[in-house]
């Protein structure tokens, strides 16, 4: 009715997630996207052992370093690995994704606060 | 060589069980007896059992749902009338049967009725909706259908061989874990929940996948009909909860099984972590099963008033807030486990919020009926029913949310009234209303109105009568899931909720004399247009019911209730005056793979509850094999040549040409 | 005939290019749209699995420090062995890789080899895993000692059941195109596989992290 309505991404243009970014394309191309994704991951990997058993770095802040080293490594493997872009063909995989990340945040964050005040009222156990 | 199984597991000291279970095998078997002497066999394996076409496999959740409703509406029966007795008396039934009958109740109204109901509306209407011919994996379908009969089949299995759990519908530990509940009663509960949330998950899969990917040519997201929103949202919350579902009860099973320290009260285990998981889980369902009910109102509402349906964007909007933040206030289940204010409060306000896209429907709907030209057919009256009725269990709801409230009112009677009155008023008026509202398309006739007015009148009243009373008994501090009493002042209000029980049984014998005489007087009831109540969306274009492949051709549409529009063109006699190119289609072939995989599935569970482990090796090789067999097919489809196709549709043509005899006017 | 008769106005004879991907997938199974279905469908399965994941991760986290006087992660981890797993299993990522491409470019070399080395180097992985749980079994610390070793065998060991799952359907794969030949349904089941395996490897990264690295320096 209004032409105001939004429409659907045009035919035919939307991406299988995981599938490799275009038909026609060398396989040389390809395998050189998958040994990128390899080396970074390897180094982030590297990095995330090196960290956790050094002292060369201020301890607290270990987990943290940590957790982002894991996440940016889970960003090589989306984006090299799965082929998740940011083009409008790719637009339902980013959101389902996005939604997925949501409903995960939810989970933990909320399990572990909650969990965390429920544990910390109960009554002291004697010794 | 049977593992825990022998036969004391049949109650043969328990007269109840025992006489309830006879009858139902006596009528199992005289019933498969008048289907294999009738020579239905092989109709039945060919056109239902086998079956990926949506819309039948539509019908057998909906007809599994209905069945089920009859037996968990027994154990309802059962328990308000050993209410009404059971004072300063122990009653008709011992606690120990008692306490199996509201676990039993909870299980089977939930998990097979309420959501085998409101998947089998979803299955049998959003492809006719969107315009397509069938759902993304038609096969998968199959077996989610099959997957969740299995676990239905398990559950009243435990009435004849065994016991059933006896910890409430949700499985609390301590009392869950093996230490107080060493028989198998549990673990009857575990394996029927768990196979056929296997199944659930998959439909959740299979729909959004379909809702989001497969649309008739110029069907954007915000030409969709509501209903097909709200079953997207309602499959989202389905993939987003059941996982935690899954994996919780699979702790549960592995603490019972194999010694493990997730819930108990030793080693280290955490009672409440359950609790946190389980009701991650269980708020989005009751989500799950409201959506679609809301989704049916719409589609109801909007061609009873004969008008749009008023404010379409703010419907869409309200949907996906409500999808949301339905995941976000789980922890209002438990209150008064003790997380403290802070927790409490941020959760208690998350609940109250939830009600304000809620509200916004309530309106559209109201604002939709403003101003037009209401017909009060059944499925009208039932979206009625609902909207007060919803409202008020909804108010009550806003009400447990207030934190302090809850405190004094959590587990006591007033909860469970309002959990029934949002259910019954929202999920099941909204089932009814949906029940009425599509039969004519699935089954080509009507169904009677006036049986269909008095079992509305019958529901509606006997829901009042039965449970008003206890929101009052809740305040005066009665405990749900009583077995006797002693508080006199309570008395004359559980009695009055008994009269209320018989009313609604009086509704359903209703419903049953309406379909009985509907089957009866069909020819006079007879869908001969495909269009019996002037209806606004795709699903009325087709003939009722309509062909296997639903569109002979795929609408091409260019606005929302497009149907509607054209139907009312054609009417003026302003419509295109060609007939459609007609080509060949293809279509899934049916498949023995869901009814192959829940054979094995029934096995393998019954073997894993009594502990039988030979069995449980063959059950899991049979599904593998099976699964193997599926994915080595090499012929998926079958074609339909042009000719039939263009018979089928000429026929439909003609017969909505006939029914207009006078030029014009539909109704 | 009225025009109502002509089925009130749809099926108007306009040519097919007009219709979407719903006309494509039903009415001449366009493979292009059909890949791009069943990819999506079995993505949205994914995130529903690594939902189910994150709660035996929530529960790992709840139930961390309940060693219940017995061992905990620093007293049982090899960080040795778990560099040699994640080496595994991000090799075996790339070699999946591989083997996709070689399938897309109907190569045997490519897609055979690929397949084989992902098998290796995932049977690698489930050997030196069931070695660790035998090793810990064997001196009392196994998921009946506590709450912590019982969220950390389920959670460890659900994975370990998707990688052993996730073989024998390589396994199935490999039988299938030597079988049957790049097929297009053959091929959409190789796509959602490489999705399967590449999201093992993504939550792996969150075990090593999460449950090794972070245990082990507790």
């Amino acid at each position: 009715m209004s032409s105001m309505d939004d429409y659907q991404p045009l035919r035919g243009a939307d991406h299988a997630p995981g599938d490799e970014p275009a038909r026609g394309r060398e396989v040389a191309e390809g395998v050189l996207g998958y040994l990128i994704g390899l080396a970074l991951a390897i180094l982030l990997t590297a990095v995330s052992f090196f960290i956790a058993g050094t002292f060369l770095v201020w301890r607290p802040s270990i987990p943290i370093a940590l957790v982002v080293l894991a996440i940016a490594q889970i960003g090589v493997h989306l984006v090299f690995f799965l082929h998740i872009t940011t083009g409008p063909d790719n637009v339902n995989n980013v959101l389902a994704l996005a939604f997925g990340v949501l409903i995960v945040f939810l989970i933990l964050v909320g399990s572990l606060w909650i969990m965390y005040n429920l544990n910390g009222n109960m009554t002291p156990m004697n010794m | 060589m049977f593992g825990k199984l022998t036969w004391d597991a049949i109650p043969f000291d328990q007269p109840i069980p025992l006489a309830a279970g006879a009858l139902v095998i006596v009528v199992i078997v005289g019933v498969v007896a008048f289907i294999a002497v009738k020579g239905w066999i092989p109709y039945l394996w060919r056109e239902w059992i086998t079956s990926v076409d949506h819309k039948h496999i539509g019908i057998m959740y909906v007809t599994l749902a209905a069945v089920m409703l009859l037996r968990g509406f027994i154990d309802a029966i059962m328990m308000r009338s050993q209410q009404a007795i059971a004072f300063r008396s122990q009653g008709y039934l011992p606690p120990e049967h008692y306490n199996q009958i509201f676990s039993a109740h909870g299980t089977i109204m939930i998990f097979f009725v309420a959501m085998p109901f409101v998947i089998g509306l979803m299955n049998f209407v959003a492809p006719l909706q969107l315009g397509v011919r069938d759902v993304a994996f038609p096969t998968l379908n199959s077996v989610s259908f099959w997957l969740t009969a299995t676990g239905a089949l398990l559950v009243n299995l435990s009435l004849v061989v065994g016991e059933f759990s006896r910890t409430g519908w949700l499985p609390f530990p301590p009392l869950s874990e093996l230490t107080y509940s060493p028989d198998v009663g549990v673990d009857y509960y575990l394996w029927a929940v768990q196979i056929s949330g296997v199944g659930t998950l998959m439909t959740g899969v299979n729909f959004v996948t379909t809702i989001l990917k497969i649309h008739a040519p110029g069907m954007t997201y915000m030409r969709m009909p509501v209903f097909c929103w709200t079953a997207l949202a309602s499959n989202l919350l389905i993939v987003a909860a059941f996982p935690v579902l899954t994996a919780t009860l699979a702790m549960l099973t592995l603490d019972r099984y194999l010694g493990f320290h997730f819930f108990t009260n030793k080693a280290g285990g955490n009672v409440m972590m359950f609790m946190n998981l389980i009701w991650i889980w269980g708020h989005p369902e009751v989500y799950i099963l409201v959506l679609p009910a809301f989704g049916v109102f719409s589609e109801v509402v909007s061609t009873f008033s004969r008008k749009p349906l008023f404010g379409y964007r703010s419907m869409v909007w309200a949907t996906m807030a409500i999808c949301v933040i339905a995941y976000m206030v789980w922890l209002h289940h438990f209150f008064t486990m003790g997380a403290g204010p802070n927790v409490n409060a941020v959760f208690g306000i998350a609940s109250m919020i939830i009600a304000v896209p809620t509200g916004v429907k309530i309106f559209n709907w109201l604002f939709t009926m403003y101003g037009g030209r209401v017909h009060y057919a059944t499925p009208m009256l039932w979206s009625i029913g609902f909207m007060v009725t919803f409202v008020i269990g909804g108010l009550t709801g806003v009400l447990v949310a207030v934190v302090p409230a809850d405190f004094m009112l959590h587990n006591s009677l007033f909860q469970v009234a309002h959990f029934h009155n949002v259910i019954i008023g929202g999920v099941l008026f909204g089932a009814f209303a949906g029940y009425t509202f599509w039969f004519p398309k699935a089954f080509g006739f009507r169904l009677h109105e006036g049986w269909g007015k008095a079992a509305f009148w019958c529901w509606l009243i006997g829901f009042y009568l039965a449970f008003m009373p206890l929101y009052v008994v809740g305040l005066m501090g009665m405990t749900r899931r009583m077995q006797h009493y002693d508080v006199p002042e309570w008395r004359p209000w559980l009695l009055v909720a008994a009269v209320g029980a018989a009313v609604i049984l009086a509704g359903i014998l209703c419903q049953v004399a309406q379909l009985v005489v509907s089957i009866r007087h069909r020819e006079e009831l007879r869908d001969t247009t495909g269009d019996p109540w002037m209806g606004r969306a795709l699903e009325w274009s087709t003939s009722s019911p309509p062909p296997a492949f639903n569109f002979a051709v795929l609408p091409r549409v260019e606005s929302r209730d497009d149907y509607w529009r054209r139907a009312r063109l054609a009417e003026r006699g302003a419509g295109p005056t060609v007939e459609p190119i007609y080509r060949p289609i293809e279509m899934p072939r049916n498949s023995a793979t869901g009814f192959v995989c829940a054979f094995f599935a029934t096995f393998g569970g019954f073997g894993m509850i009594w502990q039988i482990w030979w069995l449980v090796a063959v059950s899991l090789l049979g599904a593998f094999a099976t699964f193997v067999v599926f994915a080595w097919r090499d012929r998926t489809e079958y074609e339909i040549p042009a000719d039939e196709v263009a018979r089928i549709d000429r026929a439909n043509r003609r017969a909505r040409g006939e029914a207009v005899a006078p030029a014009g006017a539909l109704s | 005939m009225t025009a109502f008769q002509a089925g009130a106005g749809y099926g108007d004879g306009r040519p097919e290019e007009a219709r979407g991907p719903a006309a494509a997938v039903f009415d001449h199974a366009d493979p292009a749209s059909k890949r791009i279905i069943v990819g999506y469908g079995f993505w949205i399965f994914l995130l529903s699995d690594i939902v189910m994941f994150s709660a035996f991760f929530a529960t790992y986290a709840v139930l961390v420090q309940e060693t219940a006087g017995g061992p905990s992660g620093r007293d049982l981890f090899n960080l040795h062995n778990v560099a040699i797993e994640t080496g595994c299993l991000l090799l075996s990522s790339f070699t999946c890789g591989l083997a996709a491409i070689g399938s897309r470019a109907h190569n045997g070399l490519m897609y055979y080899g690929g397949m084989a080395a992902t098998c290796v180097l995932g049977l690698g992985f489930l050997g030196i895993e069931i070695h660790e749980f035998a090793g810990m079994i064997a001196q009392g610390a196994g998921p009946t000692r506590s709450a912590f070793l019982s969220a950390f065998f389920t959670l460890v060991g659900c994975h370990g059941l998707h990688v052993t799952l996730g073989i024998l359907w390589l396994l199935t794969m490999v039988a299938q195109v030597f079988a049957k030949g790049y097929r297009a349904d053959i091929l959409r089941r190789v796509l959602c596989f490489a999705l399967f395996w590449h999201t093992l490897d993504i939550i792996w990264v969150a075990i090593f992290t999460v449950v090794y690295l972070l245990g082990a320096g507790a």
